[in-house]
């Protein structure tokens, strides 16, 4: 630990520096990207990124699957966690299937997917309902 | 019957309502899936009761699911804190749905409501779930299943205002994201421990608590959990998608959502991480209760400001629960037990307001503030509903509110803290500038056109008054919530899962 | 005679049965005036029950509700609970009748809204008076600034509303961020909120965290309006004047004095108060208010605000007498309370009578008045003197005892402040009904008066109802004066409790 870079560090846990970048790759699509649809994209690959965290974490090396034989002695990887992902998955497709079905209402209603337009549209709402309550009543909200 | 009941009451509290979500969409017809999920609720409801004064004085129940012993199988474990939070889920459940009923005709397409209850159902079912399991992925899974849920629930605002299903997307995308950092935090743990049974981990995790990857892993899971409280920073989403959201939806979530998430953090913190001292208590007192105090003042001034009353509201949510995060900072049984009895009392404030709100809306069919002057005249009790719920917002005694400020001021003292006592009130005074202000539109206009306004439908008053009464009856009789919550609290602040006894369910049903 | 519990439970229910039958007859102004006029003579009636009970030596308590383990809404009757809730009780009726009368006068709207705040009010003040301990205190406190503010901002106008917010803010500021985090502070010291005599703080407490405990009751009962938080009081002068009359000259405003002595004399303790010298501030905070408010008083034209600041120099008095921590000073205080109110209120009302039969407002319109109006400027003329603390009226006891204190415990400074004070009271009180009386008329609205007109027809009374209750609390004054001895044996025990509790310990 006393070297500033230690390869054996680095390359012994290759696996998650690149599931560090992809998971920041996905990250940063989801905050930089104005398309709805691409932050959707985004978010998978973060999705993803951790999936293949739990996927790796439970491969013990020189292991098989866990399928039962009957070699007593057979080294198998741990199930576990990829049972587990299954789950996240099917909670992945869940997630993306929904945030696609909002997008297409969003086109329907908006006819737009950009998200400076929609946040636009947003707040030209919000100012034609202030300026409708407004005219509702000319007294300003506080009197004082 | 009533012994296979008992024996499988944790289990039994999920099941009922996840059931009643399919059998919802299978029938097709509103009445029917009305009558469907109230029904499951109120079972649910009644064994949150059973379950809570089970466990009462500190017994814990342990349900193993299918029979399979912990470790390896998922156990539900009911305990005072999470029974505490089951009540407050089924029973503000329960509440909304006859509300619902009449609240969504206005706001959701006829042949949608069926899909509202099952949507519902899930979100309940998934509340539920997250509190009463003792697996820590079981948490995930559920929340899950409550979140996607919730998307659609706040999406189905889009008949009234399309700006829902933006607010939706918002609310998705971040929900996600803190989901998944929530599951980031999980590998880490169980890389380090092996294992995901709640227990088994606040057994495991002292050994090894200086581990980088278990502080990382805590960070992790109080970031992604803190997306779904909307701790003070991360609270975006919250706003947009209480604001648009069908008001049904607006009182469930605001009642319950953000307080389970909260439990959630409080569980890992104490019993999984039994964070009395160290890595874990340092990052309370130095970075969650500067935000705390910062969502207490920030989030109230925004308060004050907005025009749109539902909006308000939200971001008084916001600044509430700073004040739960405020108390768990404190890291001191007065102040846990504060968090609990806050959880309670503002899910039934914000319930009982939002409820109002929902009914000023389904007669004017806005929630703009100017909207409502003079509404103090014509529709007197859902005003006075408000005027209550807001006065227990600011904490005016007899109000459930101020038991919570009294807990939580009393927790200050105990650990010496006179700024934090001071800061606590000094917010409520907030609360008081933007509460007045809504009070002074309600009661101190004329109303500003001559069409008649009617008072709200006895569907949608009979609940919210009852949600009042409550407030009131638990602002003087306190000692219901303290009496729970201390108890919740001095078995969390020992830390590890400890408790008097520890019940073995649903082992003989193999 | 009642059972003791049921009678004290009793006197709380009436006020919320006179709630409740205001807010169900919106539209039956006899049933509702009439219905609540009854009531308020039973509620007289009942707290003198009490008061037999309590001269009978019963030990009164009911423990309503269980807050919190050791910590409940609980309700007890003292000597100084006992002549507030007596005060309270009775000039209810009086104000009560006024209002009536105010209220049809002049034409103002939504009077069963008034009226049921009005009642609610009563019922906060009653719980304030027989409140076993703070926390009981504090709850009450509360709900009569939230129930009184309605009254404050009646008319609905933007005047009103800024008043009432000031009301409220003030009032609700100071209760939250100082008293209430008093009340918690005092929990955690002493592990209990029961008032006790002699003092629930341990007296071992350090010496600055008194003074600091202190400052924050002393600021936090911003109802006693001590300055510099006292805005709120000449604010809510916008108020129709019975609102005024009742409530900022008895119910807000002595509750405010009544909960200071309360605190002085049953959380800190005099002989603590006067041991640790941790009053001291305090003493020189009110004798200032007493000063600068007097001065201010005479500055202000308009009749009410005049009063108002009066009222808050007269308030201070009695913040005094608990800073003073001696048991005279307590005493005075606690009687002050009493002839303040009787004295306050029929200046209140007199103005009001006024405001209702001319609609003059300002006092330089009001000179000679006192033709056409005798019997509310003899009234206000008693008023004066017995808030001057002239004999024979009622004020001059209190304010003697007062001085009495002052010279005991060496403080001639404060005898001169006094003093002075006494002297500002008649510069800003005695020109009023001086020029009724003695200047000739002036201005519109008073009818030409023709010296062989018969004296009846020479009246320009407001209705009876309204003048009527100003002349029956004036001559409360005159009869307290002979009274005063009573009340002061009455409250003697108040202050005698700590030296015995001291002899015992």
């Amino acid at each position: 630990m006393d070297r500033i870079f230690n390869a054996e560090f680095a390359l012994g846990h290759m696996n998650y520096w690149l599931f560090v970048i992809l998971m920041m790759t996905g990250l940063y699509i989801v905050v930089a990207r104005g398309n709805l649809l691409k932050k959707i994209v985004g978010l998978n690959l973060f999705q993803v990124a951790v999936f293949m965290l739990y996927i790796s974490m439970g491969k013990v090396s020189g292991g098989t699957a866990p399928i039962l034989i009957d070699n007593p002695n057979q080294l198998y990887s741990n199930p576990l966690p990829h049972v587990l992902i299954l789950t996240a998955i099917v909670v992945g497709i869940a997630t993306t299937s929904l945030g696609l079905a909002l997008i297409v209402r969003i086109n329907e209603t908006y006819g737009t997917i950009e998200e400076d337009e929609v946040l636009e549209i947003d707040h030209q709402m919000h100012a034609d309902e202030v300026a409708k309550v407004e005219k509702l009543k000319p007294a300003k909200l506080d009197a004082s | 019957m009533l012994s296979f009941v008992s024996a499988h009451s944790p289990l039994l509290a999920i099941v009922i309502p996840l059931i009643s979500a399919p059998l919802c969409m299978l029938f097709g017809n509103r009445t029917v899936a009305f009558t469907i999920s109230t029904l499951a609720v109120a079972a649910s409801f009644a064994l949150s009761i059973y379950l809570l004064w089970w466990v009462k004085d500190g017994t814990v129940l342990s349900y193993h699911i299918g029979g399979w012993a912990p470790p390896l199988g998922i156990e539900y474990r009911v305990d005072t804190a999470n029974a505490f939070v089951l009540l407050i889920v089924s029973a503000m459940g329960l509440l909304t749905l006859p509300y619902a009923r009449t609240s969504i005709t206005d706001e959701i397409d006829e042949n949608h409501h069926t899909l509202f209850y099952a949507c519902y159902m899930l979100c309940f079912t998934g509340l539920m779930g997250v509190t009463i399991t003792g697996d820590a992925f079981n948490v995930f899974v559920f929340l899950e299943i409550s979140s996607l849920s919730t998307y659609v629930l706040v999406a189905l605002g889009a008949k009234k205002d399309k700006r829902a299903l933006s607010a939706a997307y918002d609310y998705l995308v971040l929900g996600t994201i803190g989901a998944t950092f929530f599951v980031i935090g999980l590998g880490f743990i169980y890389m380090a421990t092996g294992t995901l049974n709640m227990v088994d981990l606040s057994q495991r995790l002292p050994a090894i608590s200086d581990s980088r990857t278990v502080r990382a892993g805590f960070a992790l899971i109080v970031i992604g959990m803190g997306l779904k409280v909307a701790v003070y920073p991360l609270h975006r989403w919250l706003p947009g998608a209480y604001t648009y959201s069908p008001s049904a939806v607006s009182v469930f979530l605001a009642s319950t959502a953000t307080k389970v998430a909260l439990y959630v953090i409080i569980r890992f913190m104490f019993s999984v991480y039994s964070a009395r001292f160290g890595f874990e208590a340092v990052t309370f007192q130095y970075v969650i209760l500067p935000l705390a105090l910062v969502a207490m003042f920030g989030a109230s001034f925004v308060a004050v400001y907005q025009i749109n009353l539902k909006r308000m509201l939200a971001y008084s949510s916001v600044s509430q629960i700073g004040y739960m995060l405020l108390g768990l900072s404190l890291l001191n049984v007065e102040g846990v037990s504060g968090a609990f009895v806050h959880m309670f009392n503002h899910a039934m404030t914000k319930g009982a307001l939002f409820m109002a709100v929902g009914a000023i809306v389904f007669r004017t069919g806005s929630a703009m503030l100017p909207n409502m002057a003079g509404l103090g005249k014509q529709m007197p009790w859902t005003s006075a509903a408000i005027v209550i719920g807001g006065l227990s917002l600011i904490g005016v005694p007899s109000s459930a509110g101020f038991v919570s400020k009294w807990v939580l001021m009393s927790a200050a003292f105990e650990r010496d803290w006179w700024l934090i006592a001071f800061l606590i009130v000094g917010s409520s005074l907030i609360a008081v500038v933007y509460v007045w202000r809504v009070i002074e539109v309600l009661y101190l206009q004329q109303p500003n056109k001559d069409v008649v306004v009617k008072e709200a439908p006895l569907s949608l008053l009979v609940p919210t008054w009852i949600l009042i009464i409550t407030t009131l009856w638990f602002g003087l009789h306190a000692d219901f919530a303290i009496g729970f919550a201390t108890t919740a609290a001095e078995n969390l602040i020992q830390g590890g899962f400890g408790g008097k006894e520890v019940i073995i369910l649903g082992v003989e049903s193999r | 005679m009642m059972e003791p519990t049921v009678a004290l439970l009793t006197t709380m229910a009436l006020p919320l049965a006179a709630f409740v039958l205001c807010l169900l007859t919106p539209n039956h102004h006899n049933i509702r005036d009439g219905g609540t006029f009854i009531i308020s003579i039973l509620l007289l009636g009942c707290v003198l029950n009490v008061l037999s009970h309590f001269n009978a030596g019963t030990s009164i308590e009911y423990e309503a509700l269980a807050f919190q383990p050791g910590l409940s809404i609980a309700f007890s009757v003292e000597p100084l609970g006992m002549v507030f809730a007596l005060v309270a009780s009775s000039l209810w009726i009086a104000t009560h009748v006024y209002g009536i009368g105010y209220m049809r006068g002049n034409k103002e709207q939504k009077h069963a809204r008034f009226f049921a705040c009005f009642a609610f009010a009563i019922f906060a003040t009653i719980g304030i008076a027989f409140s076993a301990n703070l926390l009981t205190l504090f709850l009450f406190y509360e709900l009569l600034t939230i129930s009184t503010y309605p009254l404050v901002a009646h008319k609905e106008n933007d005047a009103a509303k800024k008043g009432a917010r000031t009301y409220l803010g003030i009032l609700m500021g100071t209760s939250i961020v100082f008293l209430l985090t008093a009340v918690v502070w005092s929990y955690s010291i002493a592990g209990t909120l029961d008032f006790k005599p002699g003092g629930m703080l341990p007296t071992t407490l350090n010496p600055m965290f008194t003074a600091v405990l202190l400052a924050l009751f002393a600021f936090g009962i911003g109802k006693a309006a001590l300055m510099p938080f006292h805005r709120w009081l000449p604010a809510a002068m916008v108020a129709p004047t019975p609102v005024s009359a009742l409530l900022h000259a008895v119910a807000v405003v002595k509750a405010g004095v009544f909960s200071m002595l309360k605190v002085g004399v049953y959380v800190f303790g005099i002989d603590n108060l006067a041991s640790t010298g941790a009053s001291q501030w305090l003493m020189w905070l009110a004798a200032f208010s007493i000063l600068a408010a007097s001065i201010i008083a005479m500055a202000q034209d308009n009749l009410k605000r005049r009063l108002a600041y009066s009222t808050i120099s007269q308030l201070s008095y009695i913040t005094f007498g608990v800073a003073l921590a001696t048991s005279m000073g307590a005493i005075g205080g606690g009687l002050h309370i009493v002839t303040h109110a009787f004295g306050k209120i029929t200046l209140f009302m007199c103005a009001g009578a006024i405001y209702v039969a001319t609609h003059k407002t300002n006092i330089s319109e009001m000179r000679g008045l006192g033709k056409t109006m005798p019997f509310t400027f003899i009234a206000f003329g008693i008023g004066s003197l017995s808030i001057i603390g002239l004999p024979p009226f009622a004020g001059s006891w209190s304010k003697w005892m007062l001085l009495v204190a002052a010279a005991d415990t060496g403080q001639i400074i404060m005898i001169g402040v006094l003093m002075v004070s006494s002297i500002l009271n008649v510069a800003y009180l005695i020109p009023i009904f001086a020029r009724g009386f003695f200047s000739p008329a002036t201005g519109t609205g008073s009818k030409a008066v023709n010296a062989d007109m018969p004296w009846r027809e020479k009246l320009m009374e407001a209705p009876l109802l309204v003048v009527l209750p100003p002349c029956l609390t004036a001559i409360g004054c005159i009869v307290l004066f002979f009274y005063a001895d009573t009340i002061v044996d009455f409250l003697n025990p108040i202050a005698l409790a700590p030296s015995l509790e001291t002899n015992n310990g």
